[in-house]
C-alpha cells in the first residue's frame, strides 16, 4: 500500500514543476488523490465528517499553493468537500428521521446533533420532504429526478434502521466514508465523461451549413464538432492556429482525419474572417464564478471581433472547470509567463541579450502568457455537461456544487489536532 | 556498496538489461577554478544563491525533471557545506530520484574527480555529466536516444556535448555569459564534433585548423557562434579513458582536445543542439549576471522563482517582471523598478530605488538607498543613502550610511564598508586576506577542504601567510580604517597582474564606455591588419581573395606588393625563378598585364638603386647599373614584346617626373644601360619617340634630353651592320 503522504508529494511536485497541466488532468489527479486521502483516513468515533474535512483541506491547501493557476485542483478539493458535507447531512437526516420513527430518544442522537451544527432546522425540513438535498434551482427548473443520490442513500438508510442500535455507530462511520468515495468515484467518472456529454448537445447548436469559428486546440472543442458531423451535419470550421502554442495546427489536422471541412487562418485574421462566421465555439481554462472566463490567449480578441459582428461567442466548459472565485485582476493573479523561447529562438536573439554592453539592462523583453480573462459581457452561452447556461446563471450553478463553507481553503485558524 | 557493485557487474554484462539501468548523473559540486573568489574563499559556488537559490537547486531541479534517477554529487571544495545543505534539502525525501554525495579532499581537477568516480564503480551506464552550477530547462530525451543510437552502431561515439546557438558580441568577441569565443568545427551531417578551440587570444584573429580535417570529411561547418552548454551525455568509457590518461585534468582543455587530436583510439564526440531550451553554465561574474537576467525573464522557465520558490515564502510576479515574495516590508515611497526580485522577510525604507536587481531574503534597506543591477543576498543591511551599481554583495554584509558601491565591486561575507566610504570600481572585498602565494597550478579552487567555516578558513589562510595569527590580527586591525573608511571591516584584494585586463570583462558591471569604444578601435586596427595582410607580400604563394577596391587603388596595392617582394627577394637572396612565381601570381590575384609587373618591377629596381648609399650622381649611376645588372632576368621575363618594352620607359618617365627627382638627369644614361642590356630593344625606343611626337613640351623633356642618344641610335644600325659585314 503506498504510503499517502508519498503520493500527495509526488502530486504536489508535478503540479509545482508544471509537469502536469490543462484542467482535465490536474481534476482527475486530484480526485484520485483525494478519493485515496479519504480512504486512508482513520475515522475517529465522533466528529467523523470533520475529520474527512480537515484531512481534505489540509491536502488541498497544499494542492492549490502548488500551482495557483491550475483553478480546476481548487475546484475539485472543493467539489469533495461538498460531497462530505451533503453525504454526512444526507445520512444524519435519514437517522433522524429512523429515531423519529422509533422514538427512541437515547443520546446517541444528542451527539449526533453535536457532531453537525451545521444540521439547520431546513435542512430538517428537507429530509422530511424527503429529497435529502437542499433543493437546487436547477431540481426545481428542470424537473429531473436528482440522481443515484437519492434511491441510494435512502436505501441505506433502510438498511440502517434494520440494524442492530450497536453495530449502528461502526456501520454509519463506515457507510459515510463509503459513501463519499461512491461520490466521488462519480465525480471522477464525471469528469472523464464531461467530454462526451457536452458533445451530446452538439446539434442542438451547430446548424447545417453553418461555419464555426475556433481558436487554439481543447478536446472538449473537438468532440463537440465531431459530434455534430457525426450527426450528418455538415459545417465548416475555421480554425485560428492560436499562437505561439499553435495547437490549432493539431486541432486542423485532427478535424481534417475526421473528415471535415477546415480552414486554417492565422491569429491576426480572426477580424477579417469573422464576418463569414456563424458561431464561435471555444474551450476554456477557467470559467470564474462572474461568468467571466480564463481562456488561452488571443480568445479576448476573438470575442471581441464576435461582439462587433453580432457572432455569438460559445464557450464548452465541463463542470469541473466552474470555479467558485471571483476574478480579482485575473490577467495577472490567474495568468502564467511561460517561457519566451515558445515565441522566439534563444539562439538567434542571444545578441539582443547582451548585458555586457549598453546600460547593462536588457532592452528585449519578450513577455508570453497563458491565458486571456474574457470578460462576461462578452459571452454568449455557456455549455457545460448540464446543458447550456447564460453568464448570469453561473453563479447559481456554483452554488449547486459548491458549499460556500469551502470558498476558502486557506485553513487560517488551523485548528484541529 | 558491495551487493550493489555485484548487480552492476551483471547488469553491464548483459546488454539487455543495459537499457533498463537507471539514468544516472554526475554532478561536480566543485568548478575547479578560481574565479568566483573570494567568495569561495567561504561557501562552495554550487550554494551561491542566483536569484535567491542556491545553483545546485537549478541544476539538480533540471536532473529531476529530465527523468535522471540518481545522481552523485561530487564534493570537493568546502565538501561538508554542500553535504549538509543536501541532507536539508527536499531532494533527498524524493522517490525516483536519489542524491549520493562522493566526498572527496585532493582531488583538484575534474579530471581527478572522475577518476574517483571511476574507482567508486558506481557509474553503471551512460550518463549525464554535468557540474552544479549550469542550469537549463532542455528535454534530455532526445539527446539521450541520438546517443543511444549512435553508441549502438558505432562504439566509438563515447561522448554528446549539449551546445546552443548563442552570437558572440561582435564588439568584444565574448560571449553573453563572459567567456571567450568559442570555436567548434562540426560535421553538419553526422553532428560530429571535429574541432574545439576557445580562442584565448583576443587579438589573434587567425584559426589554424589541421588540414587533415578537410582531407578527411567531406564537408565541415566552421562555427563561433555556438556556445558549450557543459552538459554531456557521456559512456561508461568516459570513465576509463580519464583514468588511462591520468594527465587528463579539464574536461574541455585535456579531454576533449586529446579525444579529437588522438586518432588510435577513434573515439568520437558527437554535438546535439538545443534551439528553443535554455542552457547555460555561470562561469563568471558577468555569466552570473547575464543568467539571473535570463532568469528573470523566463527563458528558463520552469525553473523561474515563483514556480521554484522553496517552502512557504512563495513569490509572486507582478506586471513588468516584478517578483515579490511574502512579508515585505516596503515603504509607500519606494521605488521598485522592473525586473527585480524581492525575497522575504526584507524591509525597504523609503525613496529608495531599486531597479533590475536582486534582493535576498532578511535583508534591511534605508530609506534614499540608490540600487540597481545588483545581487543583494540574504540578511544584508543597507542604511540611508548607500549607492549600489552593478555590484554583488553577500550574506550578512554591512553597509554604513552613505557608502558607495561602484560598478563591478564584489563584497564578500559579512564585510561592513565605512560611512561615506566610496568603493572603488572592480574591487573585491573579503574578511580574508588575498592569498599572496598562488598555486602553481593556475585552477585550484581553494584547496583548504578541512577550514569549512569562516573563522578557521581565516585562520587557515593567515597561518598560510604568516604563521602568525595574532599578528595578522592587529595588522587587519590597524587595515580597518585605512582600507575600508570608518569602522569597515575587510580587505579589498589587489588586482593580480595579468587579470587587469579580465576584470571588466568578467565582472557584473556592463563593459564600459571607454572600454567599449577601445575595443572597438582594436578592432578597426585588427580589420585594417588584416586588409594590409591581405595586400602584403603573398609569402605562401596563395591566392588572394578578390578586394573590391577600384582599379586605380588596385594598380597602387600591386606596385606595392611587387616592390615588397621584390626587396624581400633582394634582402633574403630569393632565386630569380621564385621571385618571378610570386610576382606572377600576384599578377594574377590583381588581373594585372605583364606590362605593369614590368613598370612595377622597374620601379622597384629604381627605388633599390636610389636606397643604396650614394653622394655623387656618378655613384647613383653605378647602383643603377649594379641592379639592372642583378635582376636583368626578372626585368626581361616580363618584356616578351614592344608593347611592354614601351610601359617600362612610359613608366620610367614617370618615374623621373614625379617620384625621383634625383633620377631624372640621368635619364639617357639609364636608357642607354637598358639598351646595351637588350632589356629595350631600339623599336621600343624608336615607337617611343613617335609616339611622344605629338605631346605637349612638357611631356617631351625626356625625349629631348634623350635627343643625342636617340640621334646616335638613329645611326647605330648601319654601324652595327658595317660591323656585323666586318
Amino acid at each position: 500500500m503506498p504510503d499517502v503522504q508519498t503520493l500527495v508529494n509526488e502530486l504536489l511536485f508535478k503540479l509545482k514543476k508544471r509537469k502536469i497541466e490543462g484542467s482535465h488532468a490536474t481534476a482527475r489527479q486530484t480526485a484520485i488523490l483525494l478519493r485515496l486521502v479519504i480512504s486512508q483516513q482513520r475515522i475517529p468515533y465522533t466528529h467523523q465528517a470533520a475529520a474527512l474535512i480537515d484531512a481534505v483541506k489540509a491536502v488541498g491547501e497544499q494542492l492549490v499553493a502548488a500551482n495557483p493557476v491550475e483553478l480546476a485542483v481548487g475546484n475539485i478539493v472543493r467539489r469533495v468537500l461538498h460531497i462530505i458535507r451533503e453525504e454526512d447531512l444526507s445520512l444524519s437526516t435519514v437517522a433522524m428521521v429512523g429515531l423519529n420513527v422509533s422514538a427512541v430518544s437515547d443520546d446517541e442522537g444528542d451527539t449526533d446533533q453535536d457532531d453537525h451544527p451545521v444540521l439547520s432546522a431546513a435542512a430538517v425540513a428537507a429530509a422530511s420532504r424527503n429529497t435529502l438535498r437542499p433543493p437546487s434551482l436547477q431540481t426545481l427548473l428542470e424537473d429531473l429526478p436528482d440522481s443515484a443520490a437519492v434511491p441510494h442513500t435512502s436505501s441505506s438508510g433502510d438498511d440502517s434502521e434494520g440494524k442492530s442500535k450497536s453495530a449502528d455507530k461502526s456501520s454509519r462511520s463506515r457507510r459515510l466514508k463509503h459513501d463519499v468515495i461512491e461520490a466521488v468515484n462519480e465525480l471522477i467518472e464525471d469528469i472523464s465523461t464531461s467530454h462526451e456529454q457536452i458533445a451530446e448537445q452538439a446539434v442542438e447548436h451547430i446548424h447545417q451549413n453553418e461555419v464555426i469559428l475556433t481558436l487554439g486546440s481543447s478536446r472538449t472543442v473537438l468532440e463537440f464538432l465531431c459530434a455534430a458531423k457525426e450527426k450528418k451535419r455538415s459545417f465548416r470550421v475555421f480554425v485560428a492556429e492560436g499562437a505561439p502554442r499553435y495547437q490549432g495546427h493539431l486541432l486542423a489536422k485532427e478535424l481534417v482525419a475526421r473528415g471535415l471541412q477546415t480552414t486554417l487562418i492565422a491569429d491576426s485574421a480572426v477580424f477579417a474572417m469573422i464576418s463569414r462566421v456563424n458561431m464561435v465555439i471555444v474551450g476554456a481554462h477557467a470559467v470564474m464564478a462572474n461568468g467571466g472566463v480564463i481562456a488561452p490567449v488571443g480568445l479576448n480578441m476573438v470575442a471581441l471581433a464576435a461582439q462587433r459582428h453580432a457572432v455569438p461567442f460559445v464557450v464548452l466548459a465541463g463542470s469541473h472547470k466552474l470555479c467558485p472565485l471571483y476574478p480579482h485582476n485575473p490577467e495577472v493573479l490567474l495568468n502564467e509567463l511561460r517561457s519566451p523561447s515558445e515565441l522566439l529562438d534563444f539562439g538567434e536573439f542571444s545578441d539582443c541579450m547582451d548585458f555586457g554592453s549598453g546600460m547593462g539592462s536588457p532592452l528585449l523583453h519578450v513577455v508570453n502568457p497563458t491565458f486571456d480573462y474574457v470578460p462576461p459581457k462578452l459571452v454568449s452561452l455557456f455549455i457545460t455537461d448540464t446543458g447550456g447556461h447564460n453568464p448570469s446563471y453561473v453563479y447559481r450553478l456554483i452554488a449547486d456544487y459548491y458549499s460556500t463553507d469551502d470558498l476558502v481553503l486557506q485553513r487560517k485558524p488551523a485548528p484541529v489536532n | 556498496m558491495a551487493p550493489k557493485r555485484i548487480r552492476a557487474r551483471a547488469v553491464s554484462d548483459d546488454p539487455e538489461d543495459l537499457a533498463r539501468v537507471p539514468l544516472q548523473a554526475v554532478l561536480l559540486a566543485d568548478s575547479f577554478t578560481t574565479r568566483f573568489r573570494p567568495i569561495t574563499l567561504e561557501r562552495p559556488k554550487v550554494l551561491l544563491p542566483l536569484v535567491n537559490l542556491p545553483m545546485i537547486e537549478y541544476t539538480l531541479a533540471w536532473l529531476e525533471s529530465a527523468g535522471v534517477e540518481e545522481v552523485f554529487v561530487f564534493c570537493c571544495a568546502h565538501a561538508k557545506q554542500v553535504m549538509s545543505y543536501l541532507e536539508n534539502s527536499q531532494w533527498k525525501s524524493l522517490p525516483k530520484f536519489s542524491v549520493t554525495t562522493i566526498e572527496s579532499h585532493n582531488s583538484i581537477s575534474a579530471g581527478d574527480a572522475l577518476r574517483l568516480i571511476y574507482e567508486r564503480n558506481v557509474i553503471h551506464g551512460d550518463f549525464v555529466l554535468i557540474s552544479g552550477d549550469t542550469l537549463s530547462n532542455m528535454s534530455l530525451t532526445r539527446a539521450l536516444q541520438e546517443h543511444k543510437e549512435r553508441k549502438k552502431k558505432d562504439s566509438n561515439a563515447i561522448m554528446t556535448m549539449v551546445v546552443q546557438r548563442s552570437k558572440p558580441s561582435p564588439i568584444t568577441q565574448q560571449s553573453r555569459l563572459g567567456t571567450d569565443g568559442l570555436f567548434m568545427a562540426i560535421d553538419p551531417t553526422t553532428k560530429q564534433l571535429l574541432y574545439y578551440e576557445e580562442n584565448t587570444n583576443h587579438s589573434k584573429g587567425t584559426l589554424s585548423i589541421d588540414k587533415m580535417l578537410l582531407v578527411d570529411n567531406t564537408s565541415i561547418t566552421l562555427h563561433n557562434d555556438i556556445q558549450d552548454c557543459y552538459i554531456d551525455i557521456c559512456s561508461l568509457e568516459v570513465l576509463s579513458l580519464f583514468t588511462d590518461n591520468f594527465d587528463y585534468q579539464h574536461l574541455r582543455r585535456h579531454f576533449v582536445k586529446g579525444l579529437l587530436i588522438d586518432d588510435i583510439m577513434g573515439y568520437k564526440i558527437f554535438t546535439h543542439e538545443i534551439h528553443s531550451s535554455y542552457a547555460a553554465r555561470v562561469d563568471n561574474y558577468r555569466g552570473y549576471d547575464t543568467i539571473s537576467k535570463d532568469i528573470i525573464q523566463r527563458w528558463t522557465y520552469p525553473l523561474v522563482p515563483d514556480v521554484l520558490s522553496l517552502g512557504n515564502s512563495a513569490t509572486k510576479l507582478e506586471r513588468q517582471g516584478m517578483y515579490r515574495s511574502s512579508e515585505i516590508g516596503q515603504s509607500r515611497s519606494a521605488q521598485i523598478g522592473p525586473h527585480t526580485v524581492i525575497g522575504t522577510g526584507t524591509t525597504i525604507g523609503s525613496n529608495t530605488k531599486i531597479t533590475n536587481s536582486v534582493v535576498g531574503k532578511g535583508c534591511t534597506i534605508g530609506s534614499n538607498a540608490v540600487i540597481e543591477g545588483s545581487y543583494v543576498w540574504d540578511n544584508v543591511i543597507i542604511e540611508d543613502e548607500c549607492e549600489l551599481r552593478h555590484a554583488i554583495v553577500c550574506d550578512g554584509v554591512v553597509m554604513k550610511s552613505r557608502s558607495v558601491l561602484k560598478p563591478g565591486v564584489v563584497l564578500s561575507f559579512k564585510v561592513v564598508i565605512g560611512q561615506n566610504f566610496v568603493v572603488p570600481p572592480y574591487s573585491k572585498v573579503s574578511l580574508l586576506k588575498q592569498p599572496t602565494k598562488q598555486d602553481s597550478d593556475e585552477e585550484l579552487e581553494y584547496a583548504d577542504n578541512n577550514s569549512d567555516t569562516l573563522d578557521s578558513a581565516a585562520t587557515g589562510t593567515m597561518d598560510k601567510l604568516n604563521g602568525d595569527p595574532l599578528l595578522e590580527f592587529s595588522e587587519m586591525e590597524h587595515h580597518v580604517s585605512s582600507e575600508l573608511g570608518y569602522g569597515g571591516v575587510g580587505y579589498i584584494w589587489s588586482l593580480c597582474e595579468g587579470s587587469h585586463e579580465e576584470e571588466w570583462r568578467h565582472s557584473v558591471a556592463p563593459i564600459p564606455a571607454e572600454k567599449l569604444a577601445e575595443i572597438t578601435q582594436v578592432i578597426e586596427d585588427d580589420l585594417e591588419l588584416v586588409s594590409q595582410d591581405s595586400n602584403a607580400p603573398a609569402s605562401s604563394g596563395e591566392l588572394k581573395p578578390d578586394t573590391q577596391i577600384n582599379a586605380e587603388d588596385d594598380a597602387v596595392y600591386f606596385e606595392k606588393e611587387v616592390e615588397a617582394t621584390f626587396l624581400r627577394a633582394v634582402n633574403e637572396n630569393v632565386e630569380v625563378d621564385h621571385v618571378i612565381l610570386e610576382v606572377n601570381s600576384l599578377r594574377l590575384s590583381y588581373n594585372m598585364q605583364a606590362a605593369d609587373c614590368a613598370g612595377a618591377i622597374f620601379h622597384s629596381m629604381m627605388k633599390l638603386a636610389l636606397d643604396a648609399p650614394h653622394s655623387m650622381q656618378n655613384e647613383l649611376l653605378r647602383n643603377v647599373h649594379n641592379t639592372v645588372n642583378a635582376w636583368q632576368k626578372l626585368l626581361k621575363s616580363y618584356l616578351p614584346g614592344k608593347d611592354e618594352e614601351i610601359e617600362v620607359i612610359l613608366k620610367f618617365e614617370e618615374i623621373c617626373l614625379e617620384s625621383v627627382k634625383e633620377l631624372s638627369p640621368l635619364f639617357t644614361q639609364i636608357l642607354h644601360l637598358l639598351y646595351d642590356k637588350d632589356i629595350i630593344t631600339e623599336e621600343a625606343i624608336e615607337d617611343w619617340e613617335s609616339e611622344k611626337k605629338d605631346a605637349d613640351e612638357a611631356d617631351r623633356v625626356f625625349v629631348k634630353q634623350a635627343e643625342i642618344f636617340l640621334q646616335w641610335l638613329r645611326e647605330a644600325p648601319e654601324e652595327d651592320d658595317e660591323e656585323d659585314g666586318e
